[in-house]
């Protein structure tokens, strides 16, 4: 299992073999190991170590497939629902540069008293359980050897079991946690007084354990109305939890602010955005950022949501982040899809990538409006705090609905959250501890007398019971299932045909799902354009269809309109007509042919196409195209007239000719290569010359149909080619002496 | 809180004249002088979550942690610690732990806790 081979399939199955007995491999949070790196000939400075195993982006196909990896880590929030599909996701992910893989929890989890215990089926997140926790820790502890960096896990420390959790994430392996009281509080009417006491302890657990702590304020930008005018009672909410948590114990390089650009355009997005993340940087440089991407204003386009969240990224670059972490383009509209998760890496990946050093070069002004501004939401800030004590402290200032009020403070419109200090979820919950109070465990906060017992034993109180599960992993128990309707095995029995069968369904989620999108335009008004998109749906046999996405282009002339829907058939691998594999043979058997038997080619675009990355990759020496082989080329140029292609074959004595075509409009293409089959005939030359067409869109089958010798698609090699056209230089030759 | 206007320029005639190093000092100045009392009522207080939590550390399971805490509880146990009671009885009737926590679910040795800790009025 732990030999896994990017070929093969993760099995869920055995993840859960023998689950009672794993222990994680590891505790505490890891950051990336940040350097300058030196990939082919460029050098990242914002950078990190490169994977073992990896999906590169996928315009490094013509840049030697490197795969660059920024300094930050970098977060994915994967929690569908169904935790044994999130893993099939989260190793998905760390492929694509994902190294924090954050769970969120089943809708409610936070109000249940207690811990959960098996493997329920969840509802927009995944109910945390200590055997979903060990099966996902247990997966990552094979994916991290399998990319070649650490992975950390991450959910949330949060709700009226928040203690519980995190002795629970301490004990499973879990590295990182959401927690903040004040989230408890505003989000969750869970009492004020008994959230900062659970509070208390579960940081101190979370400070033993090393994990890396997230707070909750993010959440006032994306509740409040107006986002970007809450960036004064950010910054007080952020040092709230930051300074407790250090109080309490955790290590400040382990406390990380959970900062998101409240604003995003249409408004000045960078003008309203870049003040504030100064601000905050320089009043709380003592702790970690985790840069999150907005949400407040994502509505269901994927596009938009992309470039607001590039913004963002920009805004990263221009001050600093630690841990970078992603919203799926699809969050406004659906919990995240597979395919949505792998976006929103490659986004954040690509723009850091790109942006590397961008501060090397670019200063940010040290006077006018950046500083103004940034200073004028730092005393803001202050005034708030002021204000907070001379009400008589922080739940004064909560039940007088302080915090999450739409007016930039110290305007107050009236409208902030306000929570009753007596009141809430756990109110009245809280008991004073007496004088001989003691709990004979590690990592507990607060008094606690141990001395009435041995008063050697006040550091390590554990020791009092020979140690307790921290220290001795042996002593936890282990739940199994609890509920013989609702667990992972009988999910995996009725997906098992397409686990370990010869079926296989679209997916966008949940393994056979069924789950299609379809992206359509329509020539007419968006009401019109929505219901035609529906029957049109239905007409290619989908089932639950539903909009998901609509944008007009023109009140009149045009709507697009997005559905998806349930394509209700099971597809069998053995009846695929699969695309050929293309021969290839070794360079030297290639270059001794060549050598003995010399060939020249013509090459060029075709017709009215300009593209020619493609054509130069397959034959420029550089690129390992058909010249690394001996193959001579005559590079005839972009938009060539197609007859020039086979005069200029003719008068250089060349045998081969390389067509490149792009264009695929109105089948371009196809139609390029029927008239130099054509020309060629004309001019009695087509039997000695071999035709070979090119291009993102042609596949082999149709380019031979339309009399090519052979056509070859995205992602072709030199080698490919170069062996083709010994085979068929080899076939003509062979032929002429019969 | 009452509507008010933005009255930003006047408020902040006493921060205006700060350096930023002086401004940021105290900024987190204030900042501890908020938390402190919520430290200090983490330090004095326990929560059930909390007892239980103790007792996961103690070696039980999560069923148990909630049956052993709902007992304690109902008798005003718990300010003395649920993982102190369960150690007090394993030490006294020389059990393990766990045989310690079985008994108090069952709902046997709550009285001699009780008395033992002075706490039976």
């Amino acid at each position: 299992m732990n030999n896994l081979k990017p070929n093969v399939k993760l099995d869920i199955r055995e993840i859960l073999k023998d689950i009672e007995n794993y222990h994680p491999k590891r505790r505490g949070w890891i950051w990336r190991n940040v350097s300058p790196q030196k990939i082919g000939e460029f050098t990242y400075m914002q950078a990190s170590p490169g994977l073992k195993n990896f999906v590169a982006l996928p315009s490094a196909r013509g840049l030697g497939n490197i795969d660059p990896q920024p300094d930050a880590v970098i977060t994915t929030e994967i929690a569908s629902g169904r935790f044994e599909d999130d893993i099939r996701r989260m190793r998905m992910a760390a492929y694509h540069g994902a190294d924090h893989i954050m769970v969120i929890r089943t809708a409610g989890q936070s109000h249940i008293d207690g811990l959960l215990e098996g493997t329920p089926q969840g509802i927009g997140g995944i109910p945390i359980t200590r055997k979903q926790l060990r099966a996902q820790r247990k997966a990552l502890d094979i994916i991290e050897e399998e990319v070649g960096r650490p992975i950390n896990y991450h959910s949330y420390v949060s709700g009226v079991a928040g203690p519980e959790i995190a002795v629970l994430f301490t004990e499973e392996g879990v590295n990182g946690a959401h927690q903040d009281p004040q989230y408890n509080i505003l989000y969750r009417n869970i009492n004020a007084i008994r959230s900062f006491v659970d509070a208390a302890e579960s940081k101190r657990i979370m400070a033993y354990a090393e994990m890396a702590q997230i707070d909750g304020a993010h959440n006032a930008n994306a509740t409040a109305r107006d986002a970007w005018k809450v960036m004064p009672e950010l910054l007080v909410q952020h040092i709230i939890n930051s300074k407790f948590s250090e109080k309490v114990g955790i290590r400040k390089d382990n406390i990380c602010l959970s900062t998101v650009p409240p604003a995003a355009s249409p408004t000045p997005d960078i003008k309203l955005n870049l003040p504030y993340a100064i601000a905050l940087r320089e009043f709380l440089s003592d702790y970690k950022m985790r840069a999150q991407m907005n949400t407040k204003y994502m509505d269901s386009s994927t596009r938009e949501a992309t470039v607001t969240h590039v913004l963002n990224l920009l805004i990263s670059r221009l001050t600093s982040a630690d841990i970078q972490s992603t919203i799926t383009p699809d969050e406004g509209r659906n919990v995240p899809w597979h395919i949505y998760n792998i976006e929103a890496l490659d986004t954040a990946k690509q723009a850091m990538v790109g942006m590397d050093d961008l501060l090397s070069m670019v200063n940010l002004r040290n006077d006018g409006y950046l500083q103004d501004k940034k200073r004028e939401i730092q005393e803001r800030s202050v005034l708030m705090m002021e204000e907070i004590i001379e009400m008589g402290g922080y739940f004064n200032a909560v039940e007088a609905g302080m915090f999450v009020d739409s007016g930039e403070y110290p305007a107050r419109n009236g409208d902030g959250i306000s929570r009753d200090i007596n009141g809430g979820v756990g109110a009245g919950s809280v008991i004073k501890r007496d004088k001989d109070y003691m709990a004979p465990v590690t990592a507990h906060y607060g008094y606690n007398n141990v001395k009435q017992y041995k008063k050697e034993y006040i550091d390590n109180p554990s020791k009092l019971i020979n140690g307790c599960t921290f220290e001795k992993p042996e002593m936890i128990k282990f739940i199994d299932e609890l509920d013989d309707t609702d667990n992972v095995y009988l999910r995996l029995d009725k997906t098992e045909k397409y686990r370990s069968g010869n079926l296989l369904k679209p997916e966008v989620e949940w393994l056979g799902d069924g789950t299609v999108v379809v992206d359509l335009f329509f020539p007419t008004n968006e009401r019109i354009a929505e219901a035609a998109a529906i029957e049109t749906g239905r007409k290619m046999n989908l089932v639950n269809v539903e909009v998901i996405h609509k944008e007009v282009l023109h009140p009149s002339e045009g709507s697009r309109i997005q559905i998806k829907g349930t394509f209700n058939f099971d597809l069998e691998v053995d009846k695929l007509v699969l695309p050929e594999i293309i021969k290839i043979h070794s360079e030297d058997e290639i270059l001794k042919y060549i050598r003995k038997n010399p060939i020249k080619v013509v090459a060029g675009t075709a017709g009215n196409d300009e593209h020619s990355v493609g054509i130069r990759e397959v034959l420029d020496i550089k690129h390992g195209g058909v010249e690394k082989f001996g193959i001579k080329y005559e590079y005839l140029g972009t938009s060539v007239p197609i007859e020039k292609f086979v005069d200029a074959a003719i008068e250089t004595k060349s045998k081969v000719i390389m067509m490149s075509t792009i264009i695929s409009h109105d089948g371009t293409h196809y139609k390029n290569m029927k008239k130099l089959h054509n020309y060629a005939v004309e001019k009695g030359v087509r039997d000695k010359l071999i035709l070979i067409a090119g291009g993102t869109q042609v596949t082999p089958e149709i380019a031979r149909k339309s009399n090519m010798d052979q056509g070859f698609g995205r992602g072709t090699k030199g080698i490919q080619i170069a062996s083709f056209i010994i085979d068929k230089h080899r076939e003509m030759t062979n032929k002429n002496e019969n | 809180m009452k509507e008010r206007i933005d009255d930003f320029e006047t408020r902040r005639v006493h921060l205006k004249d700060m350096s930023d190093v002086e401004l940021r000092r105290y900024f987190l100045q204030l900042s501890e002088e908020m938390m402190d009392p919520l430290l200090e009522m983490a330090y004095t207080h326990t929560s059930k979550s909390i007892e239980r939590s103790v007792l996961l550390r103690m070696g039980f399971s999560s069923i148990e942690t909630k049956m052993i805490v709902d007992i304690l509880g109902e008798h005003n146990l718990l300010g003395k610690g649920a993982g102190h009671c369960v150690y007090l009885l394993s030490i006294n009737k020389k059990i393990s732990i766990q045989e310690a926590g079985q008994l108090i679910q069952n709902g046997e040795e709550i009285n001699y806790l009780m008395e033992l800790f002075n706490t039976n009025e």
